[in-house]
């Protein structure tokens, strides 16, 4: 492993694209996210066009992109930020502190644009630029001058989005999948919010070379985070109920190299269980369910491998807003995570016991399966357990307490509020998220 | 505290030996790091214990004093020695401190530079990030607060992750030798309008640097400092809110009768065939509520990426 670790580190850490690398296009400042595998055939919808994302291979991330109008229809074409844009936006920001007009002379009549539809088409189509036809509509709006700085700025940018959407390349990490999930399908992480997201990868001492055993039914989305804190050290068992994994597809958009993939393994509660008292006769059966669940296992793959294929194809029929997270792909894989845990691994667990416990599951009693998880964990663990709603917390602690199995017991609920920060217009945002869910933390201790 | 010596790696048959630091647990408020030292002994409120006693209990143990009182002893980490620390300077709390470990994206071989270093609650997070193979460089213009971190980072086993100089950020910037290298900074400082020319000369092509301000006004400044080369400037405030849980019993019946002045009242039920609340006058309910007293206000944290100009 160790031999392995610089390629890691330079996989882990890289700063440029490259072909079959995942990544997380921001178009028009968080409008849309998309995550995206990049290879030559890869394409984004942007209107109702796709543009091919061959132009982002070996890009740094960061970089940034305009969508021009090429003989060939679209195309991505990187711009490079001139740091004049920013002189104009201080000086706005400091014309506005003096700013005398107002809006009362502003009439919405649907008059206000001298150019027609027609008239665009035909600029399209004599290869004037996104930026070209946005300078022509601010000079063709009767109204554009009577705005105010701030209104004319905010025309400016919302036509720019329409006629010169810009694409932001980004390196998926932790922060940005759970974000983007929390925004737009936030049933499938459980209302996990990246604050306590966050908390519970702290909570639960989530280190290097730590053997971490997790309850992952948020979609893999607990996993990944887990797995890009180990950085390819340690384990993460993935354990479930019954003989059916959970699935974990979001784990495909961290950018994870083989080593880190390598260490996400799966066992289920039983394995877990069974190995710790196994006699001859135990070990036989577990043999046969290792590969009943094997099997299993592919299923899992497969199917979530056909799910991707027709949502990617679905995207070419014009769904695309519904399909932007899913890791679009169909040359490229991902390194594949997940593999059973062997025997001898379950065997070293059984023995050491786990470092920390971090639990995401809200579709299931959380006592019931505390009480059996707990047991696993070496004395002095740390463990953190999220659920969305506050109740079934509660009774767990009471039980925990009651049983006498941990101390430094606590419920905690994150708050998270952002801000707007401008000259003279600095305030909380008027949007938040009322609730990002509770966790429930503690310490096992020694009770032989 | 991190596992850089797999023989010092937690588990079932994990011992505490002499020279181990363990957190030494009252309550959830009261806790305190002790080195064991063989002929040692710790006294509090519950009275005498001999470290003697504690050697070769696993951690986790429970032990007991001359009087029978007792503690607990757990193997430190980062989230109990922000517990235990000596305040030598305003730290920084779990909830602003997982905040920005997540939104920097530190993961395992990062290079982090932090200013000031401060009681290092932050650095020592900061490090568990990195490790093993990253490393966090942290300044402070304060010489004393320098080398009494140093002696923490010591103390708590990572000082081969983490280290300190005296130097004065906001007057100097970080120094030349880290110029393109960080992958993200992280400043605590006064001012730090005047250091982030600097952090952004340190930080790689899209790296992210957060900075953390108690006022309003400081974010203000640093914002404004920040556009010039920065993107994705977004400033937050993160709170924790913690809940006391407790059983209550519930006797109905009581409430019935107007007699009763406990708490709470218990919501009858329209009667039905199921079985009701009625049938079982006196039940036990787990419940939850906000404690009492909790931090209103910690700091704000302002996040920046890197503009990526080449
Ligand atoms: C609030 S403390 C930082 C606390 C730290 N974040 C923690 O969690 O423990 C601020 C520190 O910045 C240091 N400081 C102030 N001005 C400085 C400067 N110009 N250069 C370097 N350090 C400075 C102070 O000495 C102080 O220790």
């Amino acid at each position: 492993m160790s031999q392995n670790k610089p390629q890691s580190d330079a996989i882990q850490n890289a700063k440029v694209t490259w072909e079959g690398c995942s990544v997380l296009l921001d178009i028009n400042d968080g409008d849309r996210l998309v995550f995206s595998r990049l290879s030559a055939g890869s394409t984004l919808k942007i209107g109702n066009k796709n543009c091919s994302l061959q132009p982002l291979i070996g890009c740094p991330f960061g970089s940034l992109f305009q969508v021009e109008n090429g003989k060939k229809g679209p195309y991505l074409s990187r711009i490079i930020p001139s740091t004049e844009d920013n002189n104009v936006q201080d000086k706005e920001d400091f014309q506005i502190k003096e700013e005398s007009r107002d809006n009362r002379a502003i009439i919405d009549n649907n008059q206000a644009q001298n150019l027609t539809g027609e008239d665009i088409d035909e600029m399209r189509r004599q290869g004037a630029t996104g930026n070209e036809i946005v300078e022509a509509l601010i000079a063709n709006s009767t109204t554009f001058e009577k705005k105010t700085q701030f209104s004319q700025e905010k025309y400016r940018r919302r036509k720019q989005k329409k006629y010169a959407p810009k694409v932001l390349l980004r390196r998926p990490f932790a922060r940005s999948i759970s974000e983007a999930y929390f925004k737009k399908y936030p049933v499938r992480i459980g209302f996990l919010r990246v604050d306590t997201l966050s908390l519970l990868l702290s909570m639960a001492n989530i280190a290097p070379n730590s053997d971490v055993l997790v309850v992952d039914m948020i979609g893999g989305l607990l996993t990944g985070a887990v797995a890009e804190r180990l950085g390819g050290t340690g384990f993460i068992c993935n354990t479930y109920l019954g003989d059916t994994p959970y699935p974990m597809d979001i784990v495909r958009i961290f950018n994870f190299s083989n080593e880190i993939c390598q260490r996400i393994l799966r066992c289920s509660l039983n394995d877990l269980h069974s190995a710790q008292n196994g006699t001859c006769d135990q070990k036989q059966q577990l043999e046969g369910g290792c590969m009943l669940e094997s099997q299993s296992n592919e299923q899992i793959s497969l199917s979530a491998t056909a799910e991707e294929v027709q949502l990617s194809s679905e995207d070419g029929l014009g769904l695309a807003s519904d399909n932007d997270l899913s890791a679009v792909s169909k040359t490229c894989k991902a390194p594949k995570a997940g593999d059973k845990a062997s025997k001898e691994t379950i065997q070293l667990w059984k023995e050491n016991g786990f470092s920390s416990l971090i639990i995401a599951a809200p579709e299931v009693d959380v006592w019931s399966f505390v009480k059996d998880l707990l047991p696993l964990l070496s004395y002095s663990a740390p463990f953190a357990i999220y659920h969305q709603y506050l109740q079934p917390l509660a009774t767990c602690m009471h039980n925990l307490q009651v049983e006498k199995m941990a101390i430094g017991l606590q419920i905690s609920e994150p708050w998270l509020r952002e801000y707007q920060v401008l000259p003279s217009r600095t305030h909380p945002c008027m949007q938040m998220s009322a609730t990002g869910g509770y966790i429930l933390s503690g310490t096992r201790i020694y009770t032989g | 505290m991190l596992i850089t010596d797999p023989t010092k790696k937690l588990s079932f048959n994990r011992c505490i030996s002499d020279g181990d630091l363990v957190i030494v647990y009252e309550r959830h408020d009261i806790m305190k790091a002790v080195k064991v030292c063989e002929n040692s002994v710790l006294q509090n409120r519950f009275g005498v214990f001999k470290h003697s006693d504690w050697i070769g209990k696993p951690f986790g143990s429970k032990v007991f004093s001359d009087k029978g009182g007792f503690v607990y002893l757990l193997a430190p980490t980062p989230e109990l020695w922000t517990l235990v620390l000596s305040h030598r300077t305003q730290i920084l709390y779990i909830a602003d401190i997982s905040f920005v470990i997540m939104y920097l994206e530190i993961v395992p071989g990062c290079l982090v530079l932090e200013s000031g270093t401060g009681s290092g609650s932050l650095t020592t997070s900061l490090a568990r990030a990195v490790a093993p193979t990253g490393h966090v460089y942290t300044f402070d213009f304060h010489e004393q607060r320098a080398a009494s971190a140093r002696e923490d980072f010591e103390r708590t086993g990572i000082s081969s992750l983490v280290t300190v100089g005296v130097r004065d950020i906001q007057g100097e910037g970080f120094p030349d030798d880290f110029v393109g290298m960080a992958d993200s900074v992280f400043l605590d400082l006064p001012q730090p309008w005047l250091a982030i020319p600097s952090a952004g000369r340190m930080l790689k092509q899209d790296g992210i640097l957060c900075s953390f301000s108690p006022c309003i006004e400081q974010v203000q400044r640093s914002c404004e400092t920040l556009r010039s080369n920065f993107t994705d400037i977004r400033t937050f405030e993160v709170l924790l809110r913690t809940y006391e849980v407790r059983e209550w019993k519930t006797d109905c019946s009581k409430v019935d009768e107007g007699g009763s002045v406990g708490f709470p009242p218990c919501k009858r039920r329209q009667p039905s065939n199921e079985r009701s609340v009625q049938d079982n006058p006196s039940s036990l309910q787990v419940m939850a509520r906000p404690s009492a007293e909790s931090r209103g206000h910690t700091g704000y944290l302002t996040f920046a990426r890197l503009k990526c100009l080449s």
